[in-house]
């Protein structure tokens, strides 16, 4: 993975086939405490302790079509080589909550990417799932809420072109606006 | 700085012209691969490169963009299927904005496979 938008894209993806019908994403990045702290929590159907002991083994899956499970391992060690910390905390029926902090100037920090192409493409593909994403710059943030996107369109899918448009940019303006400078 | 008020003016623009699109069998489907090996490999601007060439060509109503798991070929990633009813299921392999725009446009609307791009002549 280049960019931690993309390890976001795809722990959100377990999420959605976890069954979650709410997926909150969080990113909180303090630069004066040189922080940074990504969050992907569920309500999907969760796992018991014996499974979370081994999500972060690279050679634990769930599938039977090959041997290897890179998603949960990649997001650990994109934090850990940044100086950061992993958790992940789960318990069936609900739910499960991953958690990377990074050190902000820590040079193996990756980018943070384009999270606005996340969201999107999260959001045009699971019309089961609503996401809450909400990104926070030294105090200042704003929040993407696909239920109320959903609201105001009225059954209007938010795979929608013209839709899809709309979120991208508002997440990119909104973005520069908190962050006081150039979408990353 | 865009505001939810531009959204409920899409909506208005939107409203009427969506026909709820029936999951049907008259639907061609692209499958892009979204697992952890697909995402690696540029899966997401695969992704929203055939959406927005469905949506440039006024598509949307007959075909469908939607998302798959691991298909076991990580080597191959980005994977994309097309289904186009009454044919054969067809693989592309490695798989970038570029070649989705190709496919669109020989494959979905012209019917025609892009060969080059499928497994099978890529496979060694």
């Amino acid at each position: 993975m280049q960019e931690l938008s993309l390890n976001i894209l795809d722990i959100a993806q377990n999420s959605i086939k976890a069954g979650a019908t709410l997926v909150r994403i969080e990113i909180e990045i303090d630069r004066a405490k040189n922080g940074m702290r990504i969050a992907v929590i569920d309500n999907g159907c969760g796992m018991d302790e014996a499974t979370l002991a081994r999500v972060v083994d690279p050679f634990y899956t769930t599938r039977t079509t090959r041997k290897v499970g890179l998603g949960v391992p990649f997001f650990k060690m994109a934090s850990e080589m940044a100086g950061g910390q992993f958790s992940i905390r789960s318990a069936p029926g609900e739910g499960t909550a991953v958690e990377a902090t990074f050190q902000w100037d820590n040079v193996d920090r990756m980018p943070l990417g384009d999270m606005a192409a996340t969201y999107c493409s999260l959001v045009m593909v699971s019309e089961g799932t609503d996401f809450v994403y909400t990104h926070t710059v030294d105090g200042r943030s704003f929040t993407a809420d696909s239920r109320e996107f959903r609201a105001v369109l009225e059954g209007v899918p938010l795979s929608t072109p013209d839709v899809q448009a709309f979120i991208r940019d508002y997440i990119r303006e909104n973005t520069e606006e908190i962050s006081g400078g150039a979408y990353e | 700085m865009k505001s939810l008020a531009e959204l409920q003016a899409i909506k208005e623009k939107m409203k009427g012209s969506i026909g709820l699109r029936e999951e049907d069998k008259n639907c061609k489907r692209i499958v892009v691969g979204m697992a952890t090996c697909g995402i690696a490999a540029g899966a997401r601007p695969v992704l929203t490169a055939f959406a927005d060439e469905v949506a440039k060509r006024g598509l949307t109503q007959d075909v469908m963009v939607s998302q798959t798991g691991c298909i076991g070929i990580c080597q191959y990633e980005p994977v994309v299927e097309v289904f186009v009813p009454g044919e054969q299921k067809v693989t592309y392999v490695k798989m970038t904005a570029e070649k989705a725009a190709r496919v669109v446009e020989e494959h979905i609307v012209g019917g025609n496979v892009v060969k080059e791009y499928t497994i099978g002549a890529n496979a060694k």
